[in-house]
């Protein structure tokens, strides 16, 4: 069986939401985190409803919305959603007015918002779909999870036509914690330069992107997603190398087949010494891409990147403002997208022009 | 690819019990757990009765060997996931793919209360520490690493529906060839975010919690851990004893009505029910004991019986809620009452529904009210819904 990415959303730091032109026109931004560009929801989601939604739910409804607009407006046969923090302005809301109003008073909004499910929950409530639906939380891998669910069902004949993404808010409070973690860098830096100033930490980033997977072939489809597979903690590099020989295999090919490799480079110089030895090894005679001086560093931008190749893959062209090195042959026609969040999760996805 | 997931092992912690032993005593003791407030520092001290394991940080950590600074939520996961990977006792397990797929609701939330306190005078104030496990992904980390399962590791979040979805998940990773061994399931501790959420919705009993009785007046908060060993055919016959039984069954579907109110007709968990008996191929005869999610809110319990009356009507199997011993252990709940479905059928027994007295007008069938043991049990459904509609319905079967 294979599986086929039929259609795409994306919010994002960029102009990714609609916009006829495939990231020809990059949005510099100057400090230490990107922001998405927002639609105007209102053709989405009621505008009474708009007022109480969290940022995270109304661009995951948004392009929930949009994706399957993409599809001919599908019913989706499942809906399923990673996310690593969840809606976490909403839990911040609560949880802050619990300490300031001594847990008296509290209006309940902002609890009933908080609970991880809630834009899965959301855009089956606003389509009316009584589907199977699962929202994956598990960090640097939330969308990844999300994929694997998808696929399987695929293989069972569970379901057709499967809306899958990934979501994250930042917000002030994760952006100061996290800050203070030591996730992002001290001094501003311009996005397109963030490869190019050597420093620990990257810059914090958010978005949302959705697909639509089928088992059904069709000219109209963006892509094959011919595999994924997560690494958790890999001990060494010939680890990683030999995870990816491996998928290869699996699918027949070698690292010669693939025309370009897309990778999580964030500008974080504890975290990109993975990739630049990949580069001098096994990719080393890959033509490579990134990604993450677009949308920022975020646990499920993993979704994003797909969203690219898919894209890619589609357009039969790549944007230059990803290219890091090599040439393309055109049309490319396989691409793997390599990335880890924080050296724990590593994740490898491997995409196919149909 | 395995066709079946068998059951191999079981581990439970709740306010009842600290392992399967102690939660068939109080079931056969028909014991409750409920009671004041003592390990949260809340104004509803006295106020909302909560069902609190009896054990303090620092017992579940001297218990596990964890540091007892970190969430409790993680503590509680880690006694019931190590009782349940001990009981399957699985020969040669590090030559397996294993996997540890587990489900909970607010992660390390009662260690990022305390950060919060000080985070919110001042923003470079609270200590990181108590902030650096706040997702629900750590968590599951933490656990995982500790009982040594790496191949995979996941965690899902659907509000009260979480750890049953954890379970049908980890059966399907066997099915679809991706692990030969998983542990699933869910935890949630109980924090003041959660215990003054559900009160916002102005769903807590302020006495304990009658479910499926006509003057039911809402939920109890428990807090707790529940899980499976769900292995492969072919790791099932290396066991040194037989499996407890298999997943037959399983189905999500969403109500699609309301973020957190259940349709009248309970729409989803008619679905949900309907879907989990198509799957295992069983009618609805062949169910002999439901374990309901039965939280005693009005409307739950009014959405799910009608649902019940909708799939089983005329013929009504024993039903009961163990909610109305371990209170609602949210995200942990459906792993908590898939052990108690699996030892439901591994030891013939039926768990009374505490505190009913009077039918609910609108249903024509009734809860049990009395513990029964040496019964032929060979199909048990356990049904869990949640917030956001989503409804999840898992059937155990004999083999």
């Amino acid at each position: 069986m294979k599986v086929y990415i039929r259609s795409s959303a994306c919010i994002s730091p960029q102009k990714t939401f609609r916009d006829e032109d495939f990231l020809t026109d990059a949005i510099e931004y100057t400090g230490t985190r990107l922001t998405v560009i927002e639609p105007d929801y209102k053709e989405f989601v009621d505008p009474k409803m708009l007022r109480r939604m969290s940022r995270v739910i109304k661009m995951g409804v948004a392009t929930a919305q949009e994706c399957l607009n993409n599809a001919n407006n599908v019913m989706p046969g499942a809906i399923i959603t990673g996310t690593a923090y969840g809606c976490l302005e909403d839990t911040v809301t609560f949880l802050t007015r619990i300490i300031e109003q001594d847990e008296e008073m509290l209006p309940p909004t902002s609890f009933i918002q908080s609970t991880h499910n809630t834009v899965a929950a959301q855009i089956a409530l606003m389509l009316q779909c009584h589907g199977y639906n699962n929202t994956f939380v598990h960090k640097g891998i939330s969308f990844e999870s999300a994929l694997l669910d998808a696929m399987m069902l695929l293989n069972e004949r569970e379901a057709d036509n499967i809306l899958v993404g990934g979501t994250d808010e930042m917000t002030d409070t994760s952006f100061t914690v996290l800050t203070r973690l030591g996730l992002y860098r001290r001094w501003p830096v311009s996005n397109l330069d963030l490869y190019s100033t050597r420093s620990k930490g990257s810059i914090g980033g958010e978005g949302a992107a959705f697909f639509v997977l089928t088992d059904k072939p069709s000219p109209d489809n963006l892509a094959e997603l011919t595999a994924i597979r997560t690494i958790y903690k890999p001990t060494t590099l010939k680890d990683i190398e030999k995870r990816v020989v491996t998928l290869l295999a699996e699918n027949a090919l070698t690292i010669d087949d693939i025309d370009l490799v897309i990778t999580g480079k964030s500008g974080d110089l504890r975290h990109d010494e993975i990739y630049e030895e990949l580069d001098i090894s096994l990719f080393k005679n890959s033509a490579l891409a990134n990604y993450k001086h677009l949308c920022g560093e975020y646990p499920t931008s993993s979704s994003f990147a797909l969203w690219l190749a898919s894209n890619i893959l589609k357009n039969d062209s790549v944007p230059a403002i990803t290219m890091e090195r090599g040439d393309i042959k055109t049309p490319p026609k396989k691409i793997l997208v390599y990335n880890h969040y924080q050296k724990i999760y590593h994740s490898l996805m491997l995409i196919s022009a149909i | 690819m395995s066709s079946t997931a068998y059951i191999a092992g079981v581990g439970v912690i709740s306010a009842i019990g600290n392992n399967v032993p102690e939660h068939l005593a109080a079931f056969e003791r028909e014991e409750a757990s409920m009671g004041e407030i003592t390990m949260l520092d809340t104004i509803y001290h006295g106020k909302i009765p909560v069902a609190e394991v009896k054990l303090k940080n620092n017992e579940l950590a001297n218990m596990t060997g964890m540091p007892p600074d970190i969430s409790r939520t993680t503590l509680l996961s880690l006694v019931a996931a190590q009782e349940a990977l001990t009981d399957a006792g699985i020969p040669d397990l590090n030559k397996l793919r294993t996997g540890f797929v587990s489900a909970n609701t607010v992660g390390g939330m009662d260690k990022s209360e305390d950060f919060f306190i000080d985070f919110i005078k001042d923003n470079s104030k609270g200590k990181l520490k108590n902030v650096y496990d706040h997702e629900c992904g750590s968590v599951t980390e933490i656990v995982a690493e500790k009982l040594g399962l790496k191949d995979y590791m996941t965690t899902i979040s659907t509000a009260c529906s979480s750890s049953a979805n954890a379970i049908f998940y980890g059966a399907r990773l066997i099915k679809n060839d991706v692990l030969d061994v998983v542990v699933a399931g869910g935890t949630d501790a109980l924090t003041k975010f959660t215990l003054n959420g559900f009160n916002t919705l102005m769903i807590l009993d302020p006495e304990f919690c009658k479910p499926f009785d006509e003057h039911r007046q809402g939920l109890n908060l428990g807090e707790g851990a529940g899980y499976v060993v769900l292995v492969s055919d072919k790791v099932a016959k290396t066991l040194n004893k037989a499996p407890y039984c298999k997943l037959s069954g399983y189905n999500n579907s969403n109500d699609a009505y309301h973020q957190t109110a259940s349709s009248p007709d309970g729409t989803g968990s008619y679905l949900a029910m309907k879907g989990a008996l198509e799957k295992s191929g069983l009618r609805p005869s062949d169910i002999d004991y439901i374990n309901l999610h039965g939280t005693g809110t009005p409307n739950n319990d009014s959405a799910e019986g009608t649902a019940i009356t909708r799939v089983f009507d005329p013929k009504y199997p024993p039903v009961s809620s163990t909610k109305s011993f371990t209170g609602h252990t949210l995200g942990a709940s459906g792993g908590v009452e898939a052990v108690f479905s699996v030892l439901a059928i591994k030891n013939g027994l039926i768990y009374p529904n505490l505190r009913f007295e009077i039918r609910m007008t609108e249903l024509p069938f009734q809860p049990e009210t009395k513990f029964r043991k040496g019964q032929n049990i060979t199909h048990v459904m356990s049904n869990s819904f949640g917030f956001g509609g989503n409804c999840t319905s898992l059937i155990f079967s004999k083999i």
